[in-house]
């Protein structure tokens, strides 16, 4: 049995319009030690997938259907505080987007790494902050630092630190989302670095949700692809960027800037995402696909499996 | 190592735009305590003694890290800034020193992209209204009619058609591509001969990011403009750009043309930047990556001495902390300031 277990899961906001399908129909399942990839444009939904995994997605948004389970434990639907007290952060943690900003300037970096020890677990401050210390020391961080205030760490460090608070109820499934996003290069090198350790080092499950397939490339063992609230491609690492199938999958790995080859030009994908609101009929790329035929803008493609562990939603496989 | 200094600057003659030793110190304010006391006040380096020529037509990208002074490099050239020190010539014009009636001038032919464009846009301005404005304080366009013409055209320049769609349109309703693409726009609108285009995809998705740079590209072969690219990203830097100076702490480190600084990097820092940039290979995934350099960059305030990489220089050596290296010639057109090749 997978260790995270996602099925059918819809998570919508509703807003006075009517329903954003932000998170419509999606399936996925983690193994311990494995790590995910959660790639696609702004407003694909993968953030929303991240907190509706955590179930605290922000009004108004709401799981709508579907099923959670951790361990083998049904999280939807599940009472708040019950979720409070075994859940969140014991089972699955998330490092929220721009860790900067996250941490609280009047608070010490070292109570708010062991805040989860003292709400969730009633333990006393002084021996949270023991503990915060060797979490602090785990994620590359001296742990005297327990008494300063986030304004006198570098970007790097307080990306740490997050990490730190996120690692110390030992959760078994880690979700970073964006989590190298608004760092230098070499400290975002780093934090890769640090996030492969930890994977060896603690056999953590992680999901890493990104719009660069640059950093998702470096720790994911298998990807997945989303576009406007949808799975389209998922698959093992190496199959879906070595030889990917999807036409949506190949534009966005061609869009990527290289390094270390020369290119003449840059591929991209015209046109927006479509609004979720009223998403369009069928598959929803078809407006932006070059290769759309007959049945896209009425049939939606189920996710087929193309090649071993590798699932494809096109219906340039189902029907040609 | 006066002559290779020279030669960086050495077909100024023909340069579009070229800076020489400029500067900009930023000061920080004393405490009362430390003013009565008459301590002397401390600057925050940004940018300490930059130059460089650009040619026209050219690409030239300032890349480093957050702090290294790039973004005040560039602030500076469009003159948003005043320089503590240093010249800037455009077009062999010094223009380091403008009458607001110059400077208005000055605007129309260099004019600069900003990083974000969920800021740089005014939020109760329309798009219309926002293309007009550079018109109004430029006098560019006498009629209404003439200037909608241009905002009609400048709209196109940038694919955001039909034009009516859009200059109704208050930010908070374009997307975060279309947003960038009314900031260049704004900057194309006054014909202008050279671009500050300071990280203008850096805040966009990958799609997006290869589209605006396209459209970067195709306005310049149109134009015939000529572009300062300031990034901390290297592989966008080798895509769009000619030439590549590396910068480290308000200095430039490292100057040469993209393919040879990215095939062939001289200097430790340039090294490490690039053993950081993530390439898109999962069969790299389980590998650690070894970034032969350590901790991060310190403030501009406290520069070490000598060498202001030493403290985090695998390499150093015993000048590296007591003199300062210059920028030396290693290959044609391979700029390096680093003691490893002046020294040994």
């Amino acid at each position: 049995m997978p260790l995270l277990e996602v099925k059918d899961l819809k998570a919508y906001y509703f807003i006075s319009r009517g329903a954003v399908k932000a998170v419509d129909n999606v399936s996925i399942d983690l193994e311990k030690g494995e790590s995910l990839g959660l790639a696609g444009e702004s407003g694909c939904g993968k953030s929303t997938l991240g907190f509706a995994l955590m179930n605290m997605l922000p009004p108004p948004g709401r799981v709508v259907a579907g099923s959670i389970k951790i361990d083998g434990q049904e999280i939807v639907g599940m009472k708040e505080d019950e979720l409070r007290k075994r859940i969140r952060w014991q089972e699955i943690a998330m490092i929220f987007q721009g860790a900067m900003n996250v941490l609280n300037p009047v608070y010490t970096v070292g109570y708010q790494v062991a805040e989860p020890l003292i709400y969730h677990k009633g333990m006393g401050k002084k021996e949270a902050i023991e503990e915060a210390k060797k979490y602090l020391e785990l994620v590359g961080l001296d742990p005297n630092i327990v008494n300063r205030y986030p304004h006198e760490l570098s970007g790097g460090m307080k990306q740490r630190a997050v990490i730190a608070t996120a690692l110390i109820m030992s959760p078994k499934v880690l979700i970073a989302d964006e989590p190298t996003t608004a760092l230098d290069v070499i400290v975002q090198a780093q934090i890769i670095n640090l996030l492969k350790e930890l994977k060896r080092k603690l056999g953590l499950s992680i999901i890493i949700i990104s719009h660069d397939l640059s950093v998702i490339s470096e720790l994911a063992d298998r990807l997945a692809i989303m576009y406007a609230g949808k799975i389209v491609e998922l698959g093992p690492s190496d199959s879906v960027y070595s030889d990917p199938v999807h036409p949506y999958t190949k534009a966005l790995l061609n869009a990527i800037p290289r390094l270390r080859k020369k290119q003449e030009r840059l591929e991209f994908i015209p046109g927006a995402p479509p609004n979720l609101l009223s998403p369009p009929p069928g598959c929803r790329i078809h407006p932006r696909c070059p290769y759309r035929f007959e049945p896209c803008d009425k049939e939606e493609p189920e996710l087929v499996e193309v090649r071993p562990g590798h699932f494809v939603a096109c219906h340039l496989y189902t029907r040609r | 190592m006066v002559e290779a200094k020279e030669a960086v600057l050495m077909d100024s003659k023909e340069a579009v735009m070229k800076v020489e030793n400029l500067r900009k110190y930023f000061m920080i304010r004393r405490s009362f305590g430390e003013f009565i006391t008459g301590k002397p006040p401390r600057y925050v380096k940004a940018v300490d003694g930059v130059s460089f020529a650009i040619k026209p037509k050219e690409v030239f990208a300032l890349v480093g890290e957050s702090g290294c002074g790039k973004t005040t490099t560039g602030k500076l050239i469009v003159k948003l800034l005043r320089p503590s020190g240093g010249r800037i010539y455009f077009n062999g014009t010094d223009v380091t020193e403008l009458s607001t009636e110059e400077e208005i001038e000055y605007r129309k032919r260099v004019q600069i992209i900003f990083q974000d464009p969920y800021s740089s846009l005014d939020p109760r301005f329309r798009v219309y209204d926002i293309l007009e404005e550079p018109l109004l304080i430029t006098k560019v366009g006498e009629t209404k009619a003439e200037r909608r013409e241009l905002i009609y055209k400048a709209l196109e320049e940038v694919r955001l058609v039909p034009q009516e769609e859009f200059i109704g349109r208050f930010p908070h309703q374009l997307s975060g591509g279309q947003r960038q693409r009314v900031a260049i726009a704004r900057a194309l609108i006054l014909n202008p001969e050279f671009l500050v285009a300071d990280e203008p995809v850096s805040m966009l998705d990958l799609s997006i990011r290869a589209e605006i740079l396209e459209l970067m590209r195709e306005l310049k072969e149109r134009h015939g403009l000529t572009y300062l690219y300031i990034t901390h990203d290297l592989s966008t830097a080798r895509f769009f750009c000619d030439r590549i100076a590396v910068m480290y702490l308000g200095k430039i480190v490292e100057l040469a043309t993209s393919d040879r600084l990215i095939e062939n990097p001289v200097h430790p820092y340039t090294k490490a930047l690039l053993i950081a940039v993530p390439e898109p290979d999962p069969s790299q995934r389980h590998v650690m990556k070894e970034i032969p350099i350590i901790g991060e960059v310190p403030s501009a305030v406290n520069i070490p001495p000598g060498c202001r990489f030493h403290p985090r220089c695998p390499y150093r050596f015993e000048p590296c902390d007591k003199e300062e290296p210059e920028l030396i010639e290693v290959e044609p057109d391979h700029y390096v300031a680093c003691h490893l090749v002046s020294k040994k």
